[in-house]
């Protein structure tokens, strides 16, 4: 049993890994706009990221267009997914990020919606943006056309969920139990050795850094993933950069 | 003051802090783990709900198969009988919720098959809403499920190595189950257009 956990364990591992290698690395500088597969000309694609800054810096929704030229092994929901939360479109505490998704090679699109925009964009109205909107000018061939009236679909039922807010901030974790430890450590210490009769502190110190230690490495958790890229004075015209959003499944697909 | 006493003492100190900073640790995991639990929960809720809106409109297309739909029914009613707490999920109980599960999405998936055979229905708008709702909870089972992996193999971890392991015991930290991939969840209901 123990050994199919650990095998269990190690596959999926593998399997996570593999897929992170296969995602994009996050733009630098941040751009909403990212056309992996050369499928749009410079000036549509300006076009495009100058509409998706723009809403951006109105409602703080990010919405993110990404053209990858196929998924790969995977599905494109876990694609979508999976880049989403590795980019951290949307901000972190409101989750208001979308991912378009369209491979060309596997001739599929996909919008990702995350947790926060799943009630604007219900799967059902995702569905329709992609079976009625998207996927008719891509059977054409307008695949920017496609794109545009999508994006434009997208911000229509998007709009008004949520308000761009000036003074984003995040609050910091306090002192965590590893600060409290090394206290009482060095506490403990300094008893020791005032009782060995005045000669306190002759010849070890003890440091309290961080390297202190390893055998009673204390057991705390440390939750934050580390995924902001902050930047939020966006005043310049350019995209600030991506928030941290997460994404739980939201959001529907086709192929055409 | 003897020596002796105060370095006992001090070990005590350091073991009843060090024990009190793994419980905190574990305990913090725990209820990650309970957190991702409700989540897996409430999108296999939504699954459960979703399901008798699409019985009523599959039925509602002339002489469909009664005996697709009555294993669909018949699977969601063993499905949602297996109702698990966060303290319930040993390794043994989360592979049954699982079966069961995976029960109603192999049904669901046959009966995804059979609606091919009726254009009608296929083109009913409110199927369609239908179909792409059950396709994004199955979307958010997948993450869900995921998510919950993850925070179960954390907590596993502490709870078996060492030192965190010489506490866990004491404190009746157990190792918790797994979702595993199996051939079911990657045929699970794929709607295409």
């Amino acid at each position: 049993m123990k050994k199919l956990l650990l095998s269990f364990i190690i596959t999926l591992a593998v399997a996570l890994g593999a897929l992170a290698q296969d995602i994009p690395a996050r733009p630098t500088p941040p751009r909403l706009v990212n056309d992996f597969a050369n499928a749009l000309s410079a000036d549509q694609r300006a076009a495009l990221e100058r509409k998706l800054v723009a809403y951006d810096d109105s409602t703080s929704s990010q919405i993110a267009l990404v053209i990858v030229p196929t998924t790969g092994q995977y599905p494109i929901a876990d694609y979508a997914f999976k880049l989403g939360r590795e980019w951290g479109v949307g901000e972190k505490d409101k989750n208001n990020g979308i991912v378009l998704l369209w491979a060309p090679k596997d001739r599929k699109v996909f919008i990702a919606t995350g947790y926060g925009l799943e009630g604007a964009i219900p799967d059902a109205i995702a569905n329709r943006i992609i079976s009625d909107v998207i996927i008719p000018q891509f059977r054409n061939e307008q695949y920017y056309q496609g794109l545009d009236q999508g994006i434009d679909t997208i911000i229509k039922y998007a709009s008004g969920e949520y308000k761009a807010d000036p003074s984003a901030s995040q609050g910091e974790e306090g002192p965590s139990g590893f600060m409290i430890f090394v206290i009482v450590f060095i506490i403990i210490m300094i008893i020791i050795s005032r009782s060995k009769g005045g000669r306190g502190g002759g010849g070890r110190g003890y440091r309290s850094g961080r390297g202190g230690g390893p055998i009673f490495w204390p057991y705390t958790t440390y939750s934050g993933g580390g995924s902001h890229s902050g930047n939020w004075g966006g005043s310049g015209g350019g995209f600030g950069g991506f928030g941290g959003g997460s994404f739980g499944g939201g959001g529907a697909g086709g192929d055409y | 003051m003897s020596r002796a006493l105060i370095i006992i003492i001090a070990l005590v100190l350091v073991f009843g802090f060090f024990g009190c900073s793994t419980y905190n640790g574990l305990v913090n995991k725990d209820e990650n783990v309970n957190e991702a639990w409700a989540r897996v929960q409430s999108q296999y809720q939504r699954r459960a709900d979703l399901i008798p809106n699409l019985v009523n409109t599959v039925k509602g297309a002339a002489d469909f198969e009664k005996s697709t739909l009555q294993g669909v029914i018949e699977a969601r009613a063993k499905a949602t009988s297996i109702n698990l707490s966060a303290d319930q999920l040993t390794p043994e109980n989360v592979q049954k919720f699982q079966q069961a599960q995976e029960q109603l999405s192999g049904s669901l998936s046959r009966l995804l098959v059979t609606v091919e055979r009726y254009p009608d229905l296929k083109a009913n708008q409110n199927f369609r809403d239908l179909q792409a709702q059950l396709e994004g909870t199955e979307n958010r089972i997948t993450v869900a499920r995921n998510d919950f992996n993850t925070v179960v193999r954390d907590y596993n971890q502490s709870v078996r190595t060492f030192p965190a392991a010489m506490f866990a015991g004491v404190f009746g930290f157990q190792q918790k189950g797994y979702f595993e991939a199996s051939q079911a969840a990657q045929t699970a209901p794929s709607v295409q257009f």
